[in-house]
């Protein structure tokens, strides 16, 4: 992505403390009221002219969330928080719902360009030259824009705002919407459900490959807002799709709240490669500020065959409480987790995986590499568990660990559950410190420590970055450096 | 012109003196032998050259071309041209050779305000130097020195060093776990590189190397200090009798 690149350069120069996406946006917008009751579950559906049905959904979430408490079973420690004391829903004023690019805000498109995402399809063509990437930029609350359209639509596939799937596509709606996180799945995933503002729905036909990859792009604008948003992936029969999503937000005092879900349907033979390029604003080096990112990531593998792959780099966010998971139902069903978690500062993060094996033959792999610094706290947190009838079940699960310095910490927490004979589980852990004398060996070849830090650690986490999207491996090898400056000497 | 003096050199985190008023010159264009028994401090020179942690220079000063080097980061004293053949050079899992050795010329070479090599500029240069050097370019897309034998990791470090344009060259027991025709080779490279502008110190055990590489100088380090200083006849000498006179222990 060489437009990424070059805008990266340009923010760069922005260069506030040490995160480079944390300017703001100077922009009129609206605000459902502050907190959190029945009301603000009505005044976000009726902001979207929801039908009826998405209403009742919404209410039912918000009955069986406020019966619920919030989990505290993840390594991550955080002051209460006050649910009352926050925004719900917040819009750009210029802007109602995706439309055209000519009728976007000029303000939100610059904001896009200086964070590397070019909204402008001639400009991302001039920009990226071979490839190309199909983009649904969401601003606070809303869906803004989504490009190539109209090419997607030609071959099939749909791709576009949640908001715009629940008017235009409701059948689809109805019938994939929880199916994968129902709404009483977990407190956070209650709350989305009752709150969700907007996101991005896919929808593959049976047998198409999709002709570009897809990506959403999150940006969080608005003081004191929390964001929900909700991405349902749909691939039919022997379909498939890339999908990339890309967030980050400005910095601020306090922290912000964001808990998405994200729901994969693979039908039979359909394959969908999900990777994720967080980047929330992590706090100062202080800890102060900083996104708390509470998310509840799911795929089912519906049908025999199908395969469903996560790819996660986890650098930004206060806290990360983030479980990328596979429900493998399909017979010789795959899943797969490949996750690069960088913690720095005062971050915490407890992230990892669940392999739920139901289906006969169905095989996973975890890689899971863990690089924590400063006096942060990494904790991977995974389950692999073989159903009574699935037999001739297999997993391969590696979790390296990575330290920097003496005052963080990397955990591993491995649940394992086979309730047949014949599953065949691997495990493999390491937990190393970054070597003193490899970094001389580096800066002695003319390596600043910092230089020298990001090439060991981009060396660490090599399996998992070729697991990501050619256009993407550049940034995220650079992105990993920058959020590990000042982590030595 | 490297003039060292009057190092004393002890370990940072213990009361260990390695280095008791060390006195060495090696003007530019010449090269230089360090030979000494096991222990004596051979490396430990080598690393506080370099600006390795771990070491506290308590007396004395190392100048480089006349200005101090000892307040400087390891990363500076590379751009002025210091360049260590590690005795046992690291390995660095997932980082290819050729990443490796990209980031450390560019980074060298914006350090010393020189435009940054192009990629296939890189490339070719990475193929005349290596091939110079037996060195295919399969292996250096392997994880820096991961798996590499004895002989390959001291060929890739040398390798660097012919790639990184250093003035100042320590190489720390390049020969030791070379084959005959590996010691040819490497001996060979280092000669490429001999010039008017480079100073050489070559820490060896064996004269064999220096029938190849022939010194200027050889001196004996013994117990913290130079103990002799001498032509490369020195090292023969060595060769017979060992280090007795200068320990005061039998060999
Ligand atoms: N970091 C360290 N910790 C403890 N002891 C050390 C350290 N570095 C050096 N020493 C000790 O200092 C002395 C000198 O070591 P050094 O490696 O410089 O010797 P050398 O002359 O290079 O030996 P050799 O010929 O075996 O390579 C040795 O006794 C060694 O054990
Ligand atoms: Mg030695």
């Amino acid at each position: 992505m060489a437009a990424v690149k070059e805008t990266i350069d340009q923010v760069k120069e922005i260069d506030v403390d040490q995160y480079k996406y944390g300017f703001e946006t100077k922009i009129e917008s609206v605000k459902a009221p502050k907190g959190l009751d029945e009301s603000t579950v009505r005044y976000i559906s009726a902001q979207k002219n929801e039908p009826q049905w998405m209403l009742d959904w919404r209410l039912d979430a918000f009955q069986r969330w406020k019966a619920m408490t919030e989990p505290t079973w993840a390594k991550v420690h955080y002051p209460k928080i006050d649910f009352q004391d926050q925004y719900y829903y917040s819009a750009p004023k210029s802007t109602t719902g995706p439309k055209s690019l000519d009728d976007v805000d000029p303000q939100l498109l610059e904001t896009y360009k200086k964070l590397g995402i070019p909204l402008r399809e001639q400009e991302m063509l001039a920009g990226v030259q071979s490839s190309r990437v199909a983009v649904d930029a969401v601003f606070d609350s809303v869906s803004v824009v989504t490009t190539f359209k109209d090419e997607l639509k030609k071959a099939g596939v749909i791709f576009c705002s949640f908001s715009e799937a629940v008017r235009e596509h409701p059948e689809l709606v109805k019938k994939y919407l929880g199916s994968v996180v129902p709404q009483s799945d977990n407190y956070y995933a209650a709350l989305n459900a009752a709150v969700f503002s907007d996101g991005s729905f896919v929808y593959i036909p049976e047998g198409v490959r999709c002709p570009m990859e897809l990506s959403t792009y999150f940006r969080i604008n608005e003081k004191n807002t929390g964001q929900f948003e909700r991405t349902l992936i749909i691939a039919d029969r022997g379909a498939y799709v890339s999908y990339l999503e890309g967030c980050t937000a400005p910095m601020r005092d306090e922290h912000q709240l964001h808990a998405a879900v994200v729901e994969l349907v693979a039908l039979d033979d359909a394959e969908i490669k999900y990777s994720t390029v967080q980047n929330w604003y992590p706090g100062d080096k202080n800890g102060k500020g900083g996104i708390y990112n509470f998310v509840t990531k799911r795929g089912d593998c519906r049908g025999h065959h199908s395969k469903i792959s996560w790819t996660q780099v986890e650098t930004g966010s206060a806290i990360t409480w983030k479980y990328p998971s596979c429900i493998l139902r399909g017979d010789y069903s795959r899943g797969e987790f490949y996750s690069i978690a960088v913690s720095n500062g005062y971050q915490q993060v407890d992230s990892g995986t669940k392999m739920i094996h139901l289906g006969k033959n169905s095989s996973s792999r975890i890689i899971s590499k863990g690089i924590a610094a400063g006096h942060s706290q990494n904790t991977y947190r995974g389950l692999v568990s073989a159903h009574r009838k699935a037999t001739g079940v297999r997993n391969f699960t590696n979790c390296d660990s990575l330290l920097i310095g003496d005052k963080c910490g990397a955990h591993t927490v491995p649940y394992i559950e086979a309730k047949n004979s014949s599953a065949h589980f691997e495990h493999e852990a390491t937990t190393s410190k970054i070597s003193d004398d490899t970094l001389f060996y580096c800066r002695q070849r003319g390596l600043t420590s910092e230089e020298a830090v990001a090439l060991v650690v981009n060396g660490f986490v090599r399996d998992v970055l070729q697991q990501l999207p050619m256009e993407f491996m550049a940034e995220t090898q650079k992105l990993i450096g920058i959020s590990l400056e000042g982590s030595v000497g | 012109m490297l003039e060292i003096k009057n190092l004393h050199v002890k370990l940072e985190d213990e009361d260990k003196v390695i280095l008791k008023g060390l006195s060495l010159t090696v003007p530019k264009g010449e090269v230089h032998a360090i030979m000494g028994p096991n222990g004596s401090g051979k490396s430990t020179l080598a690393y506080v050259l370099a600006g390795r942690d771990g070491y506290e220079v308590t007396d004395g000063d190392i100048l480089w071309n006349g200005e101090s080097i000892l307040d400087m980061e390891p990363d500076e004293r590379a751009a002025k041209g210091v360049f260590l053949a590690f005795q046992y050079p690291m390995e660095i899992p997932g980082v290819a050779g050729l990443t490796f050795l990209r980031t450390a010329t560019n980074a060298l070479r914006k350090k010393r305000g020189q435009d940054e090599l192009t990629t296939p500029a890189f490339l070719k240069l990475v193929k005349e130097k290596g091939a110079e050097l037996n060195i295919d370019i399969e292996m250096l897309k392997r994880p820096v020195n991961v798996g590499f034998s004895g002989g390959e990791k001291k060929r890739s470090e040398i390798l660097q060093m012919a790639l990184l344009e250093p003035t100042l060259c320590v190489l720390d027991e390049t020969d030791s776990g070379l084959d005959i025709d590996a010691l040819r080779v490497v001996s060979d490279g280092v000669n490429a590189l001999r010039n008017k502008d480079r100073a050489m110190l070559v820490i060896t055990h064996y004269q064999r190397l220096l029938n190849h590489i022939v010194p200027d100088k050889v001196h004996v380090l013994a117990d913290g200090k130079i103990q002799k200083t001498g032509g490369k006849e020195l090292a023969l000498e060595l060769e017979k009798s060992g280090y007795a006179d200068y320990t005061g222990k039998a060999a």
